[in-house]
């Protein structure tokens, strides 16, 4: 949840910092990895740029740290550009996938380090350490080396010498890549609650959708070295802006077809089907567009096409897979032009079809986002 | 039953070009306890007065004394200026450069000693180095460079350029990051540079001989000296000592980086 700052600037107090990028591009020799990305993390905010490998998620967070120079644009904290300054001044803890623990110094050596470089009194130091070992719940590892810890141990090592001063803004680059499933969703829980208790502002990058949608106030989309859609999880879930982030975050049924204005809505002409939809494409007179339905969304009936209520999308299509989840199951249906959509049934509520079994899909056509069509989409993700 | 007969056979070739390698270095030991006034070998009778007149014979104490001086300047010069160039070529954006540097630097190792040696002796005339304790100093240095440069390469391949970045955002410049980081870590490749540093200049004696003075001679100089002027025993005594520490200082080096590249 995004902590609340007064109008005009943001409070001295807070404990967060604001991030503001205005354009920022960044060039290696003739390929842009990073291009044109403008965003406002917003003081105290948990926002996680995600993104597949490659997309430029942690290149801005090179940037953002002062690893990578900038190429082209702006970088403001708190309103000061930070674009000139050197990595080590810029005051912003960083957590690494690769722990990046130093080898030679002790658990407690690693985590006074930060605290050495600036000055501070031997004693206080020693509270500092206690208190970070505190917050990642591990007191009694002070004495231990790095390698003598579990992976889990060295990344909350990590994120102890990275918070142990206070910094108002952190950085984590896939922090939690390396570990086992496991270990991956406790640790998620002890970052969301690390998070509370500093209340800095954290950026967070992953190419784990779960992830994301657990530890975030808002996601930024990263795709092709450009930011595709910025919002909270629920934004990027119901109202994708592009077909990219329909298909990067949760699963969904795609149809295909020509979209024509149809009264507030449009009709959606497809290959045997066609559907309402209470959304309009911009410029999509005619054009190709594509209409994302999430699997809840959708119901499958045997039940008479005649007895369906008029107003309601009805599509015929076979049952191809059942995948049983326990709490629900999923149906893999074939639609009429050999698209793939996938059904979602609660336990409780579900329907008696079976593999093979011919069916009716249904929907209201305020449950689907009708986007543009983008034919590279599906290299991405096939 | 041939599978045994070849390891046999492989064992003995082993041993006998180990000892092909180190008989004639060996020999010096036993010439070293003779009892006789000069050099025979096999001795015929055993004694330690030649160790006793390396301690009581002034010339021999001083070279000695000049040896150590000298080696463990070289050793402290050669160590920073290495290390100061290892690290350079590491970091050098251009590998091309890089390549072409480490050539140079490398140099010495390959171009014939008594090319060097020509080539101090002309330079430091000029400038009157010759006969100086900078002048073995800074000739030795050139010679024992590569050296120092290869050993903390090596170290420094092995040491994870990620913990300067880390060091960065924790608040280090990048002096404090060499300091606190880099530096400890790769410093068993330092230490070992330092000992092959040390080893090369204490036996150097090519270019030694070209730019020795009669105030300062070195060990080897002094050695080389007395096999021409007369056979005395107490140089089998020095150089058993020289075999002995070298020994020492390059298995201790061996050792290190040895250790280093377990503990990756």
């Amino acid at each position: 949840m995004p902590v609340d700052r007064p109008e005009g600037g943001t409070a001295p107090t807070a404990k967060g910092a604001r991030i503001d990028l205005r354009g920022m591009t960044k060039r290696f020799g003739a390929s842009v990895a990073v291009d044109d990305c403008t965003l406002t993390v917003e003081p105290g905010e948990f926002m996680t740029f995600l993104g597949p490998s490659g997309s430029g998620k942690t290149t801005t967070l090179n940037m953002i740290a002062g690893f990578t120079d900038i190429s082209a644009g702006g970088l403001e904290i708190d309103d000061l550009p930070v674009g000139g300054i050197p990595a080590h001044k810029r005051d912003i803890g960083v957590v690494f996938q690769h722990y990046a623990l130093f080898p030679h110094m002790t658990v407690a050596q690693n985590i006074a380090f930060p605290l050495r470089q600036r000055k501070i009194p031997k004693a206080e130091r020693q509270r500092m350490v206690a208190a970070a070992l505190e917050t990642v719940q591990l007191p009694d590892h002070a004495a231990r080396y790095p390698g003598e810890l579990s992976g889990g141990q060295q990344q909350r090592v990590a994120l102890a010498r990275a918070i142990v001063f206070s910094p108002r803004v952190l950085l984590m680059d896939e922090p939690l890549g390396a570990l086992d499933r496991k270990l991956r969703e406790f640790l998620q829980l002890e970052i969301k609650r690390i998070h509370r208790e500093v209340g800095s502002t954290f950026v967070f990058v992953t190419h784990d959708q779960e992830e994301a949608l657990i530890l975030s106030d808002r996601i930024a989309v990263f795709n092709n070295a450009k930011i595709e859609q910025v919002g909270t999880a629920h934004e990027l879930y119901e109202r994708p802006a592009t077909l990219f982030v329909a298909r990067f975050l949760g699963e969904s049924t795609i149809l295909r077809g020509t979209a024509r204005p149809d009264g507030a809505g449009s009709t959606l002409v497809g290959d045997g089907f066609a559907v309402r939809t209470a959304g309009r494409v911009e410029g999509g007179e005619g054009g190709t567009a594509a209409l994302v339905v999430r699997p809840e969304r959708l119901r499958l009936t045997t039940d008479d096409p005649a007895g369906i209520p008029s107003g309601t999308n009805a599509v015929p299509v076979t049952v191809v897979e059942e995948i049983y989840l326990g709490a629900a199951r999923k149906l893999e249906v074939i639609l009429p032009g050999g698209a793939r959509g996938l059904v979602r049934e609660q336990a409780g509520a579900l329907s008696d079809l079976r593999v093979g079994d011919r069916a009716t899909l249904c929907w209201h056509p305020d449950d689907g986002v009708l986007l543009p069509d983008d034919p590279t989409i599906e290299r991405i993700f096939t | 039953m041939s599978a045994r007969l070849a390891r046999v056979a492989l064992w003995a070739t082993g041993v006998l070009v180990a000892a092909w390698l180190v008989a004639p270095t060996l020999v010096v030991i036993p010439l070293s306890f003779t009892d006789k006034v000069s050099l025979t070998f096999p001795p015929t009778g055993w004694s330690t007065r030649w160790y006793a007149n390396f301690f009581s014979d002034s010339a021999w104490m001083m070279a000695l004394a000049n040896s150590l001086l000298v080696g463990v300047l070289v050793a402290v010069v050669a160590t920073v200026l290495g290390t100061a160039a290892a690290f350079g070529l590491s970091r050098w954006a251009s590998r091309r450069g890089a390549a072409v540097a480490n050539v140079f630097l490398l140099a010495p190792m390959i171009v014939p000693g008594i090319i060097v040696a020509i080539g101090v002796y002309a330079v430091f005339l000029k400038l009157q180095l010759a006969g100086s304790l900078a002048g073995f100093v800074a000739a030795h240095t050139v010679l024992a460079l590569p050296f120092v440069v290869t050993s903390v390469t090596a170290a420094l391949g092995t040491f994870d350029v990620r913990l300067e970045t880390a060091a960065a955002s924790l608040g280090a410049g990048r002096l404090a990051t060499f300091r606190q980081v880099t530096l400890p870590l790769i410093m068993p490749g330092v230490v070992s540079g330092a000992l092959f540093a040390f080893v090369t200049s204490f036996d150097e004696v090519v270019v030694s001989l070209f730019i020795q003075s009669p105030t300062l001679v070195t060990l080897p100089v002094q050695m080389y000296s007395s096999v021409t002027r007369e056979t005395d025993p107490t140089l089998a005594a020095a150089a058993t000592m020289i075999l002995v520490l070298t020994t020492v200082l390059v298995t201790g080096g061996l050792a290190l980086s040895a250790r280093r590249n377990r503990a990756r």
